[in-house]
Protein backbone atom coordinates (compact mmCIF):
# COMPACT_ATOMS: atom_id res chain seq x y z
CA UNK A 1 0.00 0.00 0.00
CA UNK A 2 1.48 3.31 -1.27
CA UNK A 3 0.87 5.95 1.19
CA UNK A 4 -0.53 9.27 -0.68
CA UNK A 5 2.16 12.46 -0.27
CA UNK A 6 0.49 14.21 2.77
CA UNK A 7 -1.39 16.68 2.13
CA UNK A 8 0.02 20.72 3.07
CA UNK A 9 -2.21 21.52 5.49
CA UNK A 10 -3.40 25.08 5.99
CA UNK A 11 -3.88 26.11 9.64
CA UNK A 12 -2.31 26.75 13.04
CA UNK A 13 -0.39 23.18 13.09
CA UNK A 14 -1.21 23.30 16.98
CA UNK A 15 -5.02 22.00 15.92
CA UNK A 16 -7.24 19.78 13.76
CA UNK A 17 -8.09 21.82 10.39
CA UNK A 18 -11.01 23.76 11.78
CA UNK A 19 -10.48 23.39 15.34
CA UNK A 20 -12.79 20.42 15.82
CA UNK A 21 -11.49 16.97 16.24
CA UNK A 22 -13.25 14.60 13.06
CA UNK A 23 -15.48 12.63 15.29
CA UNK A 24 -16.98 15.96 16.65
CA UNK A 25 -17.44 16.71 13.02
CA UNK A 26 -18.99 13.69 12.35
CA UNK A 27 -21.16 13.74 15.09
CA UNK A 28 -22.54 17.70 13.91
CA UNK A 29 -22.56 16.76 10.15
CA UNK A 30 -24.98 13.73 10.50
CA UNK A 31 -26.96 15.85 13.27
CA UNK A 32 -27.20 18.65 10.05
CA UNK A 33 -27.85 16.17 7.57
CA UNK A 34 -31.07 15.32 9.57
CA UNK A 35 -32.00 19.03 10.15
CA UNK A 36 -31.88 19.86 6.54
CA UNK A 37 -34.31 16.18 6.36
CA UNK A 38 -36.46 18.08 8.63
CA UNK A 39 -37.18 21.81 7.69
CA UNK A 40 -37.21 24.18 11.23
CA UNK A 41 -36.86 20.86 13.63
CA UNK A 42 -34.23 21.46 16.74
CA UNK A 43 -31.72 18.42 16.45
CA UNK A 44 -29.82 18.08 19.89
CA UNK A 45 -26.43 17.44 19.44
CA UNK A 46 -23.10 17.10 21.79
CA UNK A 47 -22.14 20.71 21.62
CA UNK A 48 -18.22 20.84 22.86
CA UNK A 49 -16.37 23.39 24.84
CA UNK A 50 -14.99 26.19 22.44
CA UNK A 51 -12.36 28.31 23.10
CA UNK A 52 -14.78 31.33 23.82
CA UNK A 53 -17.66 31.49 26.53
CA UNK A 54 -21.64 30.57 25.41
CA UNK A 55 -22.85 33.44 23.70
CA UNK A 56 -20.09 34.19 21.61
CA UNK A 57 -21.30 32.35 18.57
CA UNK A 58 -20.21 28.90 19.98
CA UNK A 59 -23.29 27.05 18.11
CA UNK A 60 -22.81 28.64 14.80
CA UNK A 61 -18.65 28.29 15.22
CA UNK A 62 -18.95 24.13 15.52
CA UNK A 63 -21.48 24.49 12.22
CA UNK A 64 -19.04 26.61 10.38
CA UNK A 65 -16.18 24.24 11.42
CA UNK A 66 -18.08 20.90 10.19
CA UNK A 67 -19.32 22.34 6.86
CA UNK A 68 -15.43 24.54 6.04
CA UNK A 69 -13.24 23.35 3.66
CA UNK A 70 -9.76 24.61 2.25
CA UNK A 71 -11.81 26.08 -1.17
CA UNK A 72 -14.74 28.23 1.05
CA UNK A 73 -14.62 31.87 1.24
CA UNK A 74 -15.99 33.17 4.54
CA UNK A 75 -17.55 35.76 5.42
CA UNK A 76 -18.72 36.80 9.43
CA UNK A 77 -21.04 39.17 10.36
CA UNK A 78 -22.40 40.87 13.83
CA UNK A 79 -25.04 42.73 13.74
CA UNK A 80 -24.83 43.00 10.00
CA UNK A 81 -21.06 44.58 10.33
CA UNK A 82 -18.28 42.87 9.42
CA UNK A 83 -15.81 45.38 11.51
CA UNK A 84 -17.66 44.67 15.38
CA UNK A 85 -16.13 42.46 18.03
CA UNK A 86 -18.27 38.98 17.35
CA UNK A 87 -16.93 38.69 13.86
CA UNK A 88 -13.66 40.27 14.03
CA UNK A 89 -12.64 37.59 16.47
CA UNK A 90 -14.31 34.60 14.99
CA UNK A 91 -13.01 35.09 11.18
CA UNK A 92 -9.30 35.48 13.28
CA UNK A 93 -10.07 32.34 14.57
CA UNK A 94 -11.17 30.67 11.52
CA UNK A 95 -8.01 32.40 9.73
CA UNK A 96 -6.31 31.04 12.08
CA UNK A 97 -7.53 27.08 12.42
CA UNK A 98 -8.06 26.71 8.68
CA UNK A 99 -6.47 29.74 6.75
CA UNK A 100 -9.30 29.75 4.45
CA UNK A 101 -10.01 33.18 2.79
CA UNK A 102 -12.15 35.84 4.48
CA UNK A 103 -13.83 38.41 2.77
CA UNK A 104 -16.47 41.08 3.50
CA UNK A 105 -17.93 41.00 -0.16
CA UNK A 106 -20.88 38.93 0.60
CA UNK A 107 -21.68 38.38 -3.18
CA UNK A 108 -17.83 36.65 -2.69
CA UNK A 109 -18.78 34.53 0.42
CA UNK A 110 -19.32 30.56 0.21
CA UNK A 111 -20.27 30.62 3.98
CA UNK A 112 -21.44 33.15 5.98
CA UNK A 113 -21.64 33.43 9.49
CA UNK A 114 -23.99 35.34 11.13
CA UNK A 115 -25.10 37.18 14.48
CA UNK A 116 -28.62 38.97 14.10
CA UNK A 117 -28.24 39.98 10.58
CA UNK A 118 -29.33 39.04 7.26
CA UNK A 119 -27.29 39.94 4.81
CA UNK A 120 -29.69 42.93 2.45
CA UNK A 121 -28.18 41.61 -0.46
CA UNK A 122 -29.93 38.18 -2.17
CA UNK A 123 -28.08 35.13 -1.26
CA UNK A 124 -27.27 32.70 -3.76
CA UNK A 125 -27.56 28.65 -4.23
CA UNK A 126 -23.69 28.79 -3.86
CA UNK A 127 -23.80 30.39 -0.38
CA UNK A 128 -24.70 28.52 3.06
CA UNK A 129 -25.89 31.04 6.02
CA UNK A 130 -24.83 29.81 9.56
CA UNK A 131 -26.78 31.56 12.18
CA UNK A 132 -25.40 31.95 15.70
CA UNK A 133 -28.84 31.61 18.07
CA UNK A 134 -28.73 31.82 22.12
CA UNK A 135 -31.95 30.68 22.29
CA UNK A 136 -33.28 28.36 19.86
CA UNK A 137 -36.65 27.29 21.26
CA UNK A 138 -39.93 29.55 20.31
CA UNK A 139 -41.37 28.49 23.21
CA UNK A 140 -39.28 29.09 25.84
CA UNK A 141 -40.60 32.33 27.25
CA UNK A 142 -44.39 30.28 27.12
CA UNK A 143 -42.97 26.81 28.45
CA UNK A 144 -39.69 26.58 30.06
CA UNK A 145 -39.93 22.56 30.31
CA UNK A 146 -38.15 21.31 27.87
CA UNK A 147 -40.16 17.82 27.50
CA UNK A 148 -42.90 19.79 27.54
CA UNK A 149 -41.88 21.71 24.57
CA UNK A 150 -40.74 18.83 22.52
CA UNK A 151 -44.78 17.05 23.28
CA UNK A 152 -45.75 20.96 22.04
CA UNK A 153 -43.67 20.76 18.80
CA UNK A 154 -44.60 16.54 17.95
CA UNK A 155 -48.24 17.40 17.97
CA UNK A 156 -48.13 20.84 16.50
CA UNK A 157 -49.80 22.18 19.37
CA UNK A 158 -48.74 25.89 18.82
CA UNK A 159 -51.97 27.31 20.41
CA UNK A 160 -50.17 28.63 23.33
CA UNK A 161 -47.79 31.04 21.08
CA UNK A 162 -50.78 32.25 19.06
CA UNK A 163 -52.04 33.20 22.43
CA UNK A 164 -48.69 34.73 23.41
CA UNK A 165 -49.07 37.21 20.22
CA UNK A 166 -52.57 37.74 21.03
CA UNK A 167 -51.81 38.92 24.45
CA UNK A 168 -49.59 41.49 22.77
CA UNK A 169 -52.33 42.51 20.67
CA UNK A 170 -54.64 42.74 24.26
CA UNK A 171 -52.26 44.82 25.44
CA UNK A 172 -50.73 47.00 22.85
CA UNK A 173 -52.72 47.27 20.46
CA UNK A 174 -50.34 45.38 18.05
CA UNK A 175 -47.60 42.50 17.74
CA UNK A 176 -45.10 43.97 20.31
CA UNK A 177 -42.02 41.31 19.00
CA UNK A 178 -39.41 43.26 17.18
CA UNK A 179 -36.74 40.68 17.02
CA UNK A 180 -36.34 36.94 17.44
CA UNK A 181 -40.36 36.80 15.52
CA UNK A 182 -41.67 33.55 15.58
CA UNK A 183 -41.59 31.30 12.08
CA UNK A 184 -43.71 28.29 10.68
CA UNK A 185 -40.98 26.27 8.46
CA UNK A 186 -42.58 24.57 5.66
CA UNK A 187 -46.12 24.56 7.27
CA UNK A 188 -45.15 22.19 9.81
CA UNK A 189 -42.49 23.28 12.76
CA UNK A 190 -42.65 26.54 14.68
CA UNK A 191 -38.62 28.13 15.00
CA UNK A 192 -37.04 30.57 16.10
CA UNK A 193 -35.32 32.76 13.70
CA UNK A 194 -32.86 33.82 15.89
CA UNK A 195 -32.57 37.58 16.98
CA UNK A 196 -32.45 38.85 13.68
CA UNK A 197 -34.55 41.81 13.61
CA UNK A 198 -38.40 40.93 12.18
CA UNK A 199 -37.15 43.06 9.09
CA UNK A 200 -35.29 40.22 7.94
CA UNK A 201 -37.86 37.35 8.15
CA UNK A 202 -39.26 37.90 4.85
CA UNK A 203 -35.88 36.93 3.43
CA UNK A 204 -36.28 33.43 4.85
CA UNK A 205 -38.50 32.41 2.85
CA UNK A 206 -37.87 30.44 -0.42
CA UNK A 207 -34.32 31.72 -0.14
CA UNK A 208 -32.08 30.12 -2.55
CA UNK A 209 -28.98 29.49 0.18
CA UNK A 210 -28.81 26.93 2.19
CA UNK A 211 -29.37 28.11 6.32
CA UNK A 212 -28.08 26.29 9.05
CA UNK A 213 -28.59 27.07 12.57
CA UNK A 214 -26.37 26.30 15.68
CA UNK A 215 -27.15 26.83 19.74
CA UNK A 216 -23.61 25.74 21.34
CA UNK A 217 -24.74 26.38 24.85
CA UNK A 218 -28.63 25.05 24.74
CA UNK A 219 -27.15 22.33 21.61
CA UNK A 220 -29.55 22.00 19.21
CA UNK A 221 -29.15 22.63 14.95
CA UNK A 222 -31.80 23.36 12.78
CA UNK A 223 -31.83 23.90 9.16
CA UNK A 224 -34.01 25.66 6.45
CA UNK A 225 -33.23 23.83 3.03
CA UNK A 226 -33.21 26.38 0.47
CA UNK A 227 -36.63 27.33 -1.74
CA UNK A 228 -38.50 26.62 1.99
CA UNK A 229 -41.60 28.41 2.78
CA UNK A 230 -40.97 30.31 5.93
CA UNK A 231 -43.58 32.48 7.60
CA UNK A 232 -44.38 34.61 10.02
CA UNK A 233 -46.80 34.38 12.37
CA UNK A 234 -49.65 36.97 12.37
CA UNK A 235 -53.63 37.32 12.57
CA UNK A 236 -55.47 37.85 9.50
CA UNK A 237 -56.78 41.59 11.31
CA UNK A 238 -52.89 41.73 12.46
CA UNK A 239 -51.02 40.58 9.69
CA UNK A 240 -46.82 40.32 10.07
CA UNK A 241 -45.40 43.77 8.79
CA UNK A 242 -41.45 44.80 9.03
CA UNK A 243 -40.24 47.93 11.13
CA UNK A 244 -39.98 51.06 8.74
CA UNK A 245 -37.84 54.49 9.20
CA UNK A 246 -38.63 58.06 8.62
CA UNK A 247 -34.69 58.55 8.31
CA UNK A 248 -32.37 57.22 5.35
CA UNK A 249 -29.12 56.32 5.95
CA UNK A 250 -27.18 58.98 6.81
CA UNK A 251 -23.89 57.78 4.75
CA UNK A 252 -25.44 56.18 1.71
CA UNK A 253 -29.05 57.43 1.57
CA UNK A 254 -30.22 54.04 1.46
CA UNK A 255 -34.16 53.85 2.05
CA UNK A 256 -34.98 50.17 1.93
CA UNK A 257 -32.45 48.77 4.59
CA UNK A 258 -32.15 48.01 8.28
CA UNK A 259 -31.09 51.01 10.32
CA UNK A 260 -28.60 51.43 13.63
CA UNK A 261 -28.96 54.31 15.30
CA UNK A 262 -25.43 55.81 15.78
CA UNK A 263 -24.94 58.49 18.77
CA UNK A 264 -22.04 61.37 17.66
CA UNK A 265 -21.89 63.56 20.72
CA UNK A 266 -23.14 64.46 24.31
CA UNK A 267 -25.18 66.80 22.80
CA UNK A 268 -27.93 64.42 21.50
CA UNK A 269 -26.11 63.95 17.94
CA UNK A 270 -26.44 61.27 16.21
CA UNK A 271 -27.76 59.85 12.56
CA UNK A 272 -28.91 56.47 11.26
CA UNK A 273 -26.58 54.44 9.03
CA UNK A 274 -27.02 50.49 7.49
CA UNK A 275 -26.86 47.77 9.67
CA UNK A 276 -25.10 45.79 6.73
CA UNK A 277 -21.47 47.43 6.40
CA UNK A 278 -21.17 46.13 3.04
CA UNK A 279 -24.65 46.89 1.55
CA UNK A 280 -23.64 50.32 2.40
CA UNK A 281 -19.89 50.47 1.36
CA UNK A 282 -21.19 49.04 -2.12
CA UNK A 283 -24.03 51.66 -2.37
CA UNK A 284 -21.40 54.71 -1.45
CA UNK A 285 -19.09 53.11 -4.09
CA UNK A 286 -21.68 53.62 -6.97
CA UNK A 287 -22.14 57.07 -6.10
CA UNK A 288 -24.95 57.07 -3.45
CA UNK A 289 -24.87 59.89 -0.69
CA UNK A 290 -26.37 60.10 2.22
CA UNK A 291 -27.06 62.99 4.33
CA UNK A 292 -23.86 62.93 6.76
CA UNK A 293 -21.74 61.90 3.76
CA UNK A 294 -18.45 63.18 3.92
CA UNK A 295 -19.16 64.96 7.50
CA UNK A 296 -16.21 65.09 9.65
CA UNK A 297 -18.19 63.12 12.94
CA UNK A 298 -18.43 60.17 10.56
CA UNK A 299 -15.09 59.65 9.19
CA UNK A 300 -14.48 57.10 10.80
CA UNK A 301 -17.32 54.72 10.50
CA UNK A 302 -16.44 54.61 6.48
CA UNK A 303 -12.90 54.08 7.09
CA UNK A 304 -11.56 50.47 5.96
CA UNK A 305 -11.50 47.90 8.91
CA UNK A 306 -9.31 45.06 7.87
CA UNK B 1 2.78 -12.24 2.53
CA UNK B 2 0.67 -12.90 -0.18
CA UNK B 3 -1.87 -14.10 1.80
CA UNK B 4 -1.67 -10.92 4.14
CA UNK B 5 -2.17 -8.49 2.07
CA UNK B 6 -5.08 -10.03 0.52
CA UNK B 7 -6.60 -9.67 4.12
CA UNK B 8 -5.99 -6.23 3.95
CA UNK B 9 -8.84 -3.69 3.54
CA UNK B 10 -8.58 -1.57 0.91
CA UNK B 11 -7.18 2.10 1.81
CA UNK B 12 -9.78 4.58 2.83
CA UNK B 13 -9.62 8.04 1.81
CA UNK B 14 -5.87 9.43 1.55
CA UNK B 15 -7.26 12.67 3.32
CA UNK B 16 -9.31 11.79 5.95
CA UNK B 17 -9.61 15.27 6.84
CA UNK B 18 -10.28 16.94 3.43
CA UNK B 19 -11.72 14.16 1.85
CA UNK B 20 -14.39 13.63 4.55
CA UNK B 21 -15.01 17.54 4.43
CA UNK B 22 -15.22 17.69 0.53
CA UNK B 23 -17.77 14.67 0.49
CA UNK B 24 -19.79 16.02 3.41
CA UNK B 25 -20.38 19.06 1.33
CA UNK B 26 -21.70 17.25 -1.43
CA UNK B 27 -23.87 15.29 0.08
CA UNK B 28 -25.73 18.01 2.58
CA UNK B 29 -26.24 19.76 -0.74
CA UNK B 30 -27.54 16.76 -2.26
CA UNK B 31 -29.99 16.57 0.14
CA UNK B 32 -31.10 20.37 0.71
CA UNK B 33 -31.26 20.28 -3.13
CA UNK B 34 -33.18 16.99 -4.05
CA UNK B 35 -33.13 15.75 -6.94
CA UNK B 36 -29.62 17.32 -7.90
CA UNK B 37 -26.84 15.23 -8.58
CA UNK B 38 -23.66 15.95 -7.12
CA UNK B 39 -20.41 14.66 -7.27
CA UNK B 40 -17.87 13.10 -4.50
CA UNK B 41 -14.58 14.17 -5.99
CA UNK B 42 -12.14 12.46 -4.24
CA UNK B 43 -10.10 9.29 -5.20
CA UNK B 44 -11.26 5.94 -3.80
CA UNK B 45 -10.88 2.43 -4.17
CA UNK B 46 -14.32 0.79 -3.74
CA UNK B 47 -14.56 -2.21 -1.75
CA UNK B 48 -16.91 -4.79 -3.79
CA UNK B 49 -19.97 -4.39 -3.98
CA UNK B 50 -20.17 -0.59 -3.35
CA UNK B 51 -19.90 2.28 -5.14
CA UNK B 52 -16.90 4.74 -4.75
CA UNK B 53 -19.49 7.45 -3.69
CA UNK B 54 -21.51 4.67 -1.71
CA UNK B 55 -18.29 3.54 -0.08
CA UNK B 56 -16.99 7.71 0.84
CA UNK B 57 -20.63 8.44 2.00
CA UNK B 58 -19.51 5.30 4.65
CA UNK B 59 -15.96 7.24 5.62
CA UNK B 60 -17.46 10.44 5.72
CA UNK B 61 -20.55 9.61 8.49
CA UNK B 62 -19.96 6.42 9.92
CA UNK B 63 -18.26 5.74 13.31
CA UNK B 64 -19.15 4.21 16.70
CA UNK B 65 -22.30 5.79 17.26
CA UNK B 66 -23.57 4.62 14.09
CA UNK B 67 -25.49 1.26 13.92
CA UNK B 68 -25.07 0.25 10.75
CA UNK B 69 -27.19 -2.71 7.98
CA UNK B 70 -25.65 -4.25 5.13
CA UNK B 71 -27.83 -6.18 2.40
CA UNK B 72 -26.39 -9.31 1.44
CA UNK B 73 -24.48 -8.11 -1.11
CA UNK B 74 -22.99 -5.58 1.00
CA UNK B 75 -22.73 -8.07 3.68
CA UNK B 76 -20.49 -10.22 1.91
CA UNK B 77 -16.69 -9.77 0.75
CA UNK B 78 -14.83 -6.83 1.64
CA UNK B 79 -17.07 -4.32 3.10
CA UNK B 80 -17.83 -5.62 6.58
CA UNK B 81 -13.96 -5.69 6.93
CA UNK B 82 -13.74 -2.34 5.31
CA UNK B 83 -16.37 -0.87 7.55
CA UNK B 84 -14.61 -2.72 11.12
CA UNK B 85 -11.17 -0.76 9.81
CA UNK B 86 -12.09 2.04 8.91
CA UNK B 87 -15.20 3.36 10.24
CA UNK B 88 -15.39 1.25 13.57
CA UNK B 89 -19.06 1.01 13.29
CA UNK B 90 -21.16 -1.58 14.96
CA UNK B 91 -22.69 -3.95 12.22
CA UNK B 92 -26.40 -4.98 13.03
CA UNK B 93 -29.30 -7.68 11.59
CA UNK B 94 -32.01 -5.78 12.66
CA UNK B 95 -33.21 -3.18 9.99
CA UNK B 96 -34.68 -1.50 12.90
CA UNK B 97 -31.51 -0.49 14.51
CA UNK B 98 -29.92 0.99 12.07
CA UNK B 99 -28.72 4.32 11.99
CA UNK B 100 -27.30 3.77 8.46
CA UNK B 101 -28.31 1.17 5.90
CA UNK B 102 -25.59 0.36 2.81
CA UNK B 103 -28.03 -1.18 0.20
CA UNK B 104 -25.92 -2.87 -2.59
CA UNK B 105 -29.03 -4.73 -4.73
CA UNK B 106 -32.27 -2.45 -4.72
CA UNK B 107 -34.21 -4.86 -6.24
CA UNK B 108 -34.01 -7.05 -3.43
CA UNK B 109 -34.07 -4.11 -0.84
CA UNK B 110 -36.56 -5.04 2.69
CA UNK B 111 -39.58 -2.04 2.46
CA UNK B 112 -37.80 1.19 3.78
CA UNK B 113 -40.94 0.92 6.65
CA UNK B 114 -38.96 -1.84 7.84
CA UNK B 115 -36.31 0.89 8.92
CA UNK B 116 -36.39 3.07 11.64
CA UNK B 117 -38.46 5.95 11.32
CA UNK B 118 -38.17 8.18 14.13
CA UNK B 119 -40.56 8.95 16.79
CA UNK B 120 -42.65 12.18 17.03
CA UNK B 121 -40.46 13.99 19.99
CA UNK B 122 -37.11 12.47 18.21
CA UNK B 123 -37.76 12.62 14.63
CA UNK B 124 -34.43 12.62 13.81
CA UNK B 125 -33.35 8.76 15.27
CA UNK B 126 -34.91 7.58 12.02
CA UNK B 127 -32.53 5.84 9.12
CA UNK B 128 -30.43 7.12 6.77
CA UNK B 129 -30.59 4.57 3.50
CA UNK B 130 -27.42 4.46 1.36
CA UNK B 131 -29.03 2.73 -1.91
CA UNK B 132 -26.05 2.15 -4.82
CA UNK B 133 -28.54 2.08 -8.06
CA UNK B 134 -26.51 1.24 -11.99
CA UNK B 135 -27.37 4.98 -12.33
CA UNK B 136 -28.20 8.38 -11.60
CA UNK B 137 -30.44 9.07 -15.00
CA UNK B 138 -31.50 6.44 -17.77
CA UNK B 139 -34.15 5.33 -15.63
CA UNK B 140 -37.62 5.85 -15.43
CA UNK B 141 -38.60 9.71 -14.68
CA UNK B 142 -40.16 11.21 -11.90
CA UNK B 143 -41.31 14.23 -10.54
CA UNK B 144 -39.76 15.64 -7.15
CA UNK B 145 -41.24 18.87 -5.18
CA UNK B 146 -41.00 20.23 -1.46
CA UNK B 147 -38.35 21.73 0.24
CA UNK B 148 -35.08 22.62 -1.36
CA UNK B 149 -37.31 22.59 -4.66
CA UNK B 150 -37.65 25.97 -6.05
CA UNK B 151 -41.04 24.35 -8.71
CA UNK B 152 -39.99 20.70 -9.60
CA UNK B 153 -37.06 18.70 -10.01
CA UNK B 154 -37.00 15.81 -12.11
CA UNK B 155 -34.89 12.71 -11.48
CA UNK B 156 -34.47 9.49 -13.27
CA UNK B 157 -32.47 7.40 -11.64
CA UNK B 158 -31.87 3.27 -12.97
CA UNK B 159 -32.47 -0.19 -10.92
CA UNK B 160 -35.09 0.91 -8.82
CA UNK B 161 -38.00 -1.14 -8.32
CA UNK B 162 -41.43 0.39 -9.15
CA UNK B 163 -42.79 -0.08 -5.38
CA UNK B 164 -39.29 2.09 -3.92
CA UNK B 165 -41.42 5.22 -5.27
CA UNK B 166 -44.88 4.12 -3.89
CA UNK B 167 -42.99 3.11 -0.40
CA UNK B 168 -41.19 6.99 -1.06
CA UNK B 169 -45.02 7.98 -1.20
CA UNK B 170 -45.86 6.51 2.21
CA UNK B 171 -42.89 7.68 3.73
CA UNK B 172 -43.53 11.21 2.81
CA UNK B 173 -46.85 10.50 4.52
CA UNK B 174 -45.15 9.95 7.95
CA UNK B 175 -43.48 13.27 7.84
CA UNK B 176 -41.85 14.51 10.08
CA UNK B 177 -41.31 10.63 11.25
CA UNK B 178 -39.95 8.82 7.77
CA UNK B 179 -36.26 7.70 6.70
CA UNK B 180 -33.97 9.48 4.49
CA UNK B 181 -32.51 8.17 1.04
CA UNK B 182 -29.27 8.84 -0.35
CA UNK B 183 -28.87 7.44 -3.92
CA UNK B 184 -25.22 6.54 -5.20
CA UNK B 185 -23.65 5.45 -8.46
CA UNK B 186 -20.36 6.14 -9.65
CA UNK B 187 -19.01 9.12 -7.96
CA UNK B 188 -22.48 10.77 -7.50
CA UNK B 189 -25.10 11.38 -4.99
CA UNK B 190 -29.16 12.42 -5.29
CA UNK B 191 -30.53 13.37 -2.23
CA UNK B 192 -33.90 11.94 -1.30
CA UNK B 193 -35.25 13.54 1.97
CA UNK B 194 -38.65 12.43 3.86
CA UNK B 195 -40.01 15.85 2.64
CA UNK B 196 -39.83 14.99 -1.16
CA UNK B 197 -42.74 14.64 -2.75
CA UNK B 198 -42.79 11.87 -5.81
CA UNK B 199 -45.55 11.78 -8.71
CA UNK B 200 -44.43 8.68 -10.95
Amino acid sequence: MSAAPARERPGDPAYNFAYLDEQTKRMIRRGLLKAVAIPGYQVPFASREMPLPYGWGTGGIQVTASIIGPEDRLKVIDQGADDTTNAVSIRRFFHRVTEVETTEETADATVIQTRHRIPERDLTENQILVYQVPIPEPLRQLEPREAECRKIHAWQEYGVMHVGLYEDIARWGHIARTYDYPVMVGGRYLMAPSPIPKFDNPKMTKMAALQLFGAGREKRLYAIPPHTDVKSLDFEDHPFEVQKWDETCGLCGAEDSFLDEVILDDAGGHMYVCSDSDFCRHRRDAGHRGAMAGHEAVRVLTEQVS
Amino acid sequence: MTALSQTLPQPGFADAVFDSQACFRAVLDALARPGEIRTMTVPLTAPAPLSPAATALALTLFDQDTPVWLDAGAGSGDVPGFLAFHCGCPLVDETERAAFALISAPGAMPPLHGFAIGEDRYPETSATLVIDVPGLTGGPAVTLSGPGIATVASAAPAGLPDRFWQQMTANRALFPLGVDVILAAGAEVLGLPRTVKVEV
